[in-house]
């Protein structure tokens, strides 16, 4: 915002137009942290099993360079022109999940078809370009039934269009499913101007969640579900009692908290990271933030996400039009509940379900495609006149 | 502004809504954290270092013993254990190649131990040290040399019965070793060390470390050059007579401080699971439960394991009894026939012939049976079995050795005539060599029962702690008149009696034979014995020999007094006791 009180001078009564450099400030700086966290959790394990220590952190580091200049590329893009591409997005992502999920081009790891590739080649992970592309697509059809959109016949039928990209995506992730699901109820919840059925419908969601929750032991009892179906809710409730199965993740996971403390072992200094929190650098990044920085380094990185999502909040209520409100509400919806599932897994607050947590778990097709989606934020951002 | 294109009111009370709902959702998982964090930090931090710690022990150095000259009898060496740990090998070949030359192992065996995925595999234990220092130069990944203690006896087999030996954990096995176990073991220490999820150690990690404790010093009253006098006069003994075992018992009588206490043949303390006496065809066919019953057999203390008939070393027992009692005096006149009728049974004197018209000196002198019988009778059953009891004949000597077996004696209600003349020159019941040897000495002391014994002090290695070992003692169990009579009775025994082969030109000494004829009678098997005194008027060393079945000639005035002389004519100068 500093370039703006720079400019301020020069042109007065022109309007102004305006780049949220908070929100790419934070960007970078998460970015940079979940390199540094990548490299602390990881180093130890990888000189190990690659015997390159840095192993984890260049092919992390090589995707966030790439990251970083499409974030640029598409925040210069007008982003009404990535309207034009909603369409295609849309049939790419629906070609894309059915090559995955049909076809030798999707690659299977740990028994799930989720990665794209040719040959022995994995490229990327299917589920995360399928996110962008839902984003766009869902803000475009929401612009596109604008006038109708407070109808039933609207919002099914927007959501009915998303419904075979996510059964695909479910097929073999569950948990990028639910975010794809979260993603395009809180779209149409903005969109809507209707209150009531959305409350409903969460009404109902928890309801059902908490009465299988409360009383697996009783469903398996009367045979309505076996146990394996319900084993990760069972793990959740009770990790130290299937340490050797389920429950060797989390309960990792938590000796990694609690041994944590207020202000965390130091920098580099996790012993749970030694091979005892399986892939630290993945899912449970932030079991491992909290034993070396402690209660205060895991709020720090909160509220940073809570910052990041306040800035979505204020580009997409100052967005010049609905397309470019809707484009950032998609956004803040993905990073919002993937942040928060993925702290209340690692904390055991829900049932085991693998989320990355955004910009710092390692992964690089997740920080690209988010990286991107960043691009478009800061695009609607940049789009933002205002007159002085 | 076409309308579609209009980002309405409705929209960002929405947006605040969804952003409302995410501040919420992270204050939840704040409280979240801050619970597990805060609150439950202490639980989880301990099951976590329950994880990472991995607890190596450092063996405490077991204190050493000493014997009355301050020369260690006991003592540690120190030996390397090799280990391999599988992760941490970089170059197998070279480990197997290294390890094979200087532990003379076979290739194969090492090889498949190198490859033998585990934490950690014991290659050899009890390595000696500079073969543990030229595999730790080699620095080879991957291999462990533990420095360890190992209890080593300098002097081998020397008291062997009596020190005992430790095991593989340097606890203490039999002996002086098992009965101090408390004051030597020392408290073992221990290394903290962190490790990773594979159990290997961290290197970086500040290693906890609680230094080990070493063991108590424990101080004898043993000498080790009376003990070696002792042991070669009794294997010189035992090798004439091609006796089955010799014990030789010398000790201080006035306080009960042991100074020897041999039983050969020995064993030897640094290789004890080895027999030694047993022919080495019956030792190898043994199975394992027989080999152990040979060790066990080898490893008893006949002189405060096992108990025997003393025979007419008894007779000092009777003797101090009767002159306390006033039923006899030096003077009374008997008569020996050859044999004592008592009730139905005739009882015969060792000398057929019998002795003739004799007075009690003279018949102690003679070691003539009908005389003791005779004071037996005098005494009484009530009478003999009240000095059991007084002279502490009845309970153990409370010796600091395990294992001290009870004296085996008729029941005071089933004690007949017969079996009180019996007793009354030392048949018919059981004791144990010590505790002929304790009482002796209470009775020719003066009177005081006293609590023989080893262990004089123990000390901590740094010298800030010293225990002195305190003994029981009960005075007057025996008026000194009585022990000054029973002292020139035992000499008068030496000097022109039957243990006139104990005779040492220039000393005072006391003493009694005994021949017994172990059970059962008809075997014809004996065990002579003789217990010694010196100077007789002040008694500063008393001994017990006890030769068990010697072939040939086996009275023990004949085979065991002059023993006891040799030993004497040794430790007596030594001891600084001058000729009169």
């Amino acid at each position: 915002m500093g370039r703006v009180n720079a400019e301020k001078s020069k042109k007065l009564n022109k309007p102004q137009r305006y780049y949220d450099y908070s929100l790419l400030a934070v960007i970078l700086f998460l970015c940079c942290f979940g390199l540094i966290m990548v490299y602390s959790s990881s180093s130890y394990t990888a000189q190990i099993n690659t015997g390159d220590s840095l192993f984890y952190l260049k092919k992390q580091g090589i995707a966030f360079l790439i990251g970083l200049v499409c974030m640029f590329l598409v925040s210069k893009i007008d982003y009404h022109r990535f309207g034009k591409l909603a369409v295609l997005g849309y049939i790419l992502a629906l070609v894309l999940m059915v090559l995955v999920n049909f076809t030798p081009f999707g690659i299977e790891y740990n028994g799930k078809k989720r990665w794209f590739g040719i040959g022995n080649t994995s490229l990327f992970q299917a589920a995360e370009a399928v996110k962008v592309a839902l984003i766009l697509s869902m803000a475009s059809l929401i612009t596109k039934f604008f006038g109708k959109i407070d109808t039933w016949r609207a919002q099914l039928l927007i959501a009915a269009l998303q419904v075979p990209v996510i059964l695909l995506v479910t097929a073999n992730n569950l948990s990028s499913g639910i975010i794809l699901l979260g993603i395009v109820f809180i779209m149409i919840f903005v969109a809507s101007r209707r209150k009531v059925r959305f409350l409903v419908m969460v009404a109902g969601a928890a309801g059902l969640i908490g009465f299988v929750m409360l009383f697996s032991d009783q469903l398996i009892e009367w045979n309505i579900l076996q146990e394996y179906q319900l084993e990760r809710i069972l793990v959740w409730r009770d990790p130290s009692a299937y340490a050797l199965e389920g429950g060797h993740q989390v309960l990792q996971g938590l000796y990694a908290i609690g041994s944590g403390g207020l202000f965390g072992k130091g920098l580099g200094e996790s012993m749970q990271k030694l091979g005892f929190v399986p892939e630290a650098q993945n899912d449970m990044i932030f079991s491992i933030i909290c034993e070396e920085l402690g209660l205060f380094g895991a709020v720090c990185v909160i509220l940073l996400f809570l910052f990041m999502i306040w800035r979505f909040m204020v580009i997409a209520n100052n967005a010049p039009d609905l397309f470019g409100a809707m484009l950032v509400v998609g956004i803040m919806a993905h990073i919002a509940l993937q942040v928060i599932l993925n702290i209340a897994v690692v904390t055991n607050t829900i049932p085991n379900t693998g989320i990355t947590l955004p910009f710092i778990s390692y992964g690089g097709t997740s920080v690209v495609f988010l990286m991107i989606e960043m691009g478009a934020a800061l695009s609607v951002s940049n789009s933002i006149r205002y007159e002085r | 502004m076409d309308l579609k294109d209009r980002n309405c009111t409705f929209h960002r009370m929405k947006i605040l809504i969804v952003f409302v709902l995410c501040l919420a959702g992270f204050g939840v998982l704040t409280v979240r954290l801050g619970y597990l964090m805060l609150f439950q930090s202490a639980y989880y931090t301990a099951l976590a270092e329950e994880l990472h710690e991995r607890e190596r022990s450092i063996k405490a150095a077991r204190g050493r013993i000493y014997d009355a000259n301050g020369t260690v009898i006991a003592d540690n060496r120190t030996v390397c254990t090799i280990s391999v740990i599988h992760n941490q090998i970089t170059d197998p070949d070279a480990v197997v190649a290294a390890l094979c030359e200087h532990l003379s192992l076979s290739e194969e065996e090492v090889r498949e131990k190198v490859e033998t995925y585990s934490s950690r595999e014991i290659i050899k234990s009890n390595v000696d040290k500079s073969t543990g220092d030229a595999i730790r130069a080699c620095d080879l990944d991957g291999v462990k040399v533990d420095e360890d203690y190992r209890r080593y006896y300098p002097f081998g087999s020397l008291a062997s019965r009596v020190l005992g030996f430790t095991g593989a954990d340097n606890q203490g096995i039999i002996g002086l070793e098992v009965q101090y176990e408390e004051y030597l073991k020392g408290q073992n220490g221990t290394i903290l060390t962190l490790t990773d999820a594979r159990g290997v150690e961290i290197d970086t990690a500040a290693e906890q470390r609680i230094e080990p404790v070493e063991g108590m010093s424990l101080y004898l009253s043993l000498d080790v050059n009376i003990q070696k006098y002792a042991e070669q006069a009794a294997r010189k003994v035992m090798e004439q007579k091609n006796a089955k075992q010799v014990s030789v018992i010398v000790m201080n009588p006035q306080n009960g401080e042991i100074m020897a206490m041999v039983s050969v043949p020995e064993f030897d303390l640094n290789d004890p699971f080895a027999l030694t006496g047993t022919g080495e065809t019956e030792a190898a066919s043994a199975d394992s439960g027989e080999y152990q019953d040979l060790l066990n057999q080898m490893w008893r203390n006949p002189c405060i394991n096992d108990t025997y008939e003393p025979g007419s070393t008894f007779k000092i027992i009777t003797a101090a009894a009767g002159l306390e009692e006033g039923v006899v005096s030096l003077e009374d006149a008997f008569y020996c026939p050859g044999y004592k009728i008592v009730e139905d049974r005739r009882i015969h004197c060792h000398k057929v012939a019998g002795h003739g018209a004799e007075n009690f000196l003279q018949g102690a002198m003679n070691s003539c049976n009908p005389v003791f019988i005779e004071v037996g009778l005098r005494l009484g059953v009530p009478g003999m079995y009240q000095y059991f009891e007084q002279f502490g004949l009845l309970e153990k000597t409370g010796i600091d050795l395990p294992g001290e077996a009870g004296t085996i004696m008729h029941r005071q209600e089933d004690m007949g005539e017969v079996e009180l003349a019996t007793v009354s020159f030392g048949q018919s019941f059981q004791i144990t060599p010590l505790q002929l040897i304790t009482t002796a000495s209470s009775i020719i002391n003066g009177g005081t029962r006293i609590t023989p014994h080893f262990g004089v002090e123990a000390r901590s290695s740094d010298g800030s702690v010293i225990r002195e070992f305190q003994y029981d003692s009960q005075e007057q169990i025996l008026s000194e008149e009585t022990s000054e009579t029973m002292r020139y009775i035992l000499e008068q025994v030496v000097a022109e009696g039957t243990g006139n082969k104990a005779y040492l030109e220039g000393y005072r000494i006391g003493g009694k034979t005994a021949t017994s004829e172990k059970l059962p009678r008809s075997e014809n098997k004996y065990i002579s014995s003789f217990l010694g005194f010196a100077p007789a008027d002040d008694p500063q060393v008393i001994a017990l020999i006890t030769i068990d079945e010697p072939e040939g000639i086996y009275y023990g005035g004949t085979i065991a007094a002059p023993v006891i002389a040799e030993i004497f004519d040794n430790i007596l100068p030594y001891l600084g006791i001058e000729k009169d």
